[in-house]
């Protein structure tokens, strides 16, 4: 399989899964080639809706139209998305109406267009609501199979995808399951908790520290929310070392979540990898190597937080 | 529906005056200026007007109710009360703790109620998306929402008003849809004229693409021929202006912006029940009173 963007994934699953399920419908504002719901819109003008540039509309109608039945994806940015957080709380997560929130362009790895269209606090935000479980598949395989969860899943469900392409880290044996994380690679000196657009790095860093004889597990943590707590305190208990590397703030994300599951349960050194400042315009490489996302920046911060 | 029985749906609004009055002074604070305005709107809609089953609050084919000034929810708990929803008594549980009557409308804590409100702007997004929803099920049921007009301040109600009339075109239009605007003139700080006025408010529904038809929002009579007009317009959703006074049946709250969000003391309840049902007191109204004044010597 060859790299493919989160939100690709996305919208060729949609496009599928619309041909058996007619209940599901897309809303966009005015993001929908960016989003990639335009293959779905094509094939089922009727159940694809462009609100134009609304948000906090988008997702108050996508909630009335969950509640009256049908499977809504209302679709953007993350940022936008997300920034419409009081509609989210109430129309959505307290009036418990299932809505597929999709949240595109994550992170510093959008790159260009700069911070403002960069989604780095919505993990943060849709933490803090009781009943939105948030969803980060790192590729194509996984995404796919996400959004099929995504339908069944009886509640309101957030999806989190990238704008850049991702590389494959699933065989096609791959079965997503909710809520469980998956080691990607196993090691006893550390464990490597990622998520999304820099797990290939902590990959290939995993690769970079054999070398030196630091054995680092990989664990992918798809499912932010609910955290895989099993799992993860299996890796902790086991290498006593944990990192965290994500593509969003460091203030309540992946390793905010993960800290706090630690710090009460087994307290454990930790180092957190993720974005510190807001982000700027760059090219994306270029933005992971500043903020230590890339496979450098994870191999020295590895070795610098193991003392080696 | 042709020919509603006026004296009934009165006398149920009056009820539901004294109702608002009876559970705002149990539960200590409340909103009963807006709830006043609003109580002869949601007695004609839910008495002679939407088809629901209380026995079954998820039957699929309902017409939908959804208050997007969602504060004025005590004039909604006595109308569902009154359907059969819930026993009238539960009315004076309103917030307090571990009732589903919460101080803002709970979908998942009430059965019946439709959407969470009470975060203004947001309940008529949803009204548009339960419309389309609806239609694209095949369904003919209707949505009904209650709009404030401080609440049309914001900025996400602008958003729905400019895709309500658009949105589902050309096989779905939202005919199923009818907004109202409880247009009592006042919000928390004062007079909506002074704060942030929507006048021309009928020219600009109109401009949005509305057909807008303007009531005595305390005319039941008027209501309900204004709904007829509504459900008889093909073509996209509805929109009916209704004039209402804040606090309306109680002298001394009517027109008041103290009474947006105060509730009253127990011998103003009284006073203000004993206006709301005139003499004679009818045995019902003097249990309240009696209910009341008992609370009072607490």
């Amino acid at each position: 399989m060859a790299a493919k963007a989160s939100r690709a994934a996305f919208g060729e699953a949609l496009t599928e899964l619309g041909a058996k399920d007619e209940r599901i419908v897309t809303l966009d504002a005015d993001l929908s080639k960016s989003t990639m719901t335009t293959g779905f819109a094509k094939k089922y003008p009727e159940r694809a809706f462009n609100v134009g540039i609304a948000e906090s509309g988008m997702i108050g109608v996508a909630a009335g139209l969950a509640l009256a039945g049908r499977v809504p994806f209302a679709c953007s940015f993350a940022c936008f998305l997300v920034g419409r957080f009081e509609t989210i709380r109430v129309s959505v997560a307290y009036s418990d109406a299932p809505v597929k929130l999709v949240g595109t362009h994550v992170g510093v790895a959008i790159g260009e267009d700069g911070y403002t269209q960069m989604g780095l606090e919505d993990i943060a935000c849709l933490r803090s609501l009781p009943n939105i479980p948030i969803v980060q598949p790192a590729d194509e395989i996984e995404t796919k199979q996400a959004v099929a969860y995504a339908v069944e899943h009886a509640g309101p469900i957030y999806l989190r995808l990238t704008r850049q392409n991702l590389e494959p880290v699933h065989d096609a044996a791959y079965r997503f399951r909710f809520g469980k994380a998956d080691v990607l690679r196993a090691g006893s000196d550390v464990s490597i908790l990622a998520t999304g657009g820099p797990l290939w790095n902590a990959l290939e860093a995993a690769r970079r520290l054999a070398a030196e004889g630091i054995h680092a597990e990989v664990v992918n943590v798809a499912t932010i929310k609910p955290l895989d707590e099993e799992t993860i305190l299996r890796a902790a208990g086991r290498t006593g070392h944990v990192v965290t590397v994500e593509d969003h703030s460091i203030h309540g994300g992946l390793g905010s979540a993960v800290a706090e599951l630690l710090g009460e349960a087994m307290p454990t050194p930790m180092k957190r990898i993720g974005v510190t400042t807001f982000g700027e315009s760059g090219d994306a490489k270029g933005l992971y190597a500043r903020h230590g996302l890339d496979a450098d920046g994870i191999t020295a911060s590895v070795r610098k937080f193991l003392g080696r | 529906m042709a020919n509603p029985d006026v004296a009934k749906l009165e006398s149920i609004a009056r009820e539901g005056r004294v109702q608002i009055i009876r559970m705002l002074t149990h539960a200590g604070s409340g909103h009963p200026g807006g709830s006043l305005s609003a109580i002869d709107i949601l007695t004609t809609l839910y008495f002679n007007r939407m088809r629901y089953d209380p026995a079954r609050p998820s039957w699929e084919d309902r017409d939908r109710f959804v208050l997007s000034k969602g504060h004025c929810v005590p004039a909604q708990y006595f109308c569902m009360a009154k359907a059969g929803f819930f026993p009238m008594d539960r009315l004076i549980t309103l917030r307090k703790l571990g009732s589903p009557l919460q101080g803002h409308p709970d979908r998942v804590a009430l059965p019946g109620i439709e959407a969470a409100t009470g975060s203004l702007g947001q309940g008529i997004s949803v009204s548009v998306g339960m419309a389309l929803g609806l239609k694209l099920a095949g369904k003919g049921a209707r949505v009904y929402c209650v709009l404030g007009d401080g609440e049309t301040q914001e900025g996400q109600v602008w958003e729905s008003l400019m895709s309500g009339p658009k949105l589902g075109a050309p096989h779905h239009h939202l005919d199923n849809l009818c907004v109202f605007l409880d247009y009592n003139g006042i919000q928390l700080d004062g007079f909506v004229k002074k704060i942030l006025d929507l006048e021309p408010v009928t020219d600009k529904l109109k401009s949005f693409g509305w057909p807008v038809l303007e009531v005595n929002g305390h005319d039941v009579a008027q209501v309900d021929k204004a709904l007829d007009q509504a459900e008889a317009t093909k073509g996209g959703p509805t929109f009916i202006v209704a004039h209402t006074v804040k606090g309306k049946g109680v002298s001394f709250m009517e027109n008041d912006p103290e009474w947006h969000g105060k509730a009253p003391k127990p011998d103003e309840a009284v006073r203000a029940i004993r206006e709301i049902v005139g003499t004679p007191v009818p045995a019902w109204a003097a249990r309240v009173v009696a209910e009341l004044d008992a609370l009072g010597k607490k």
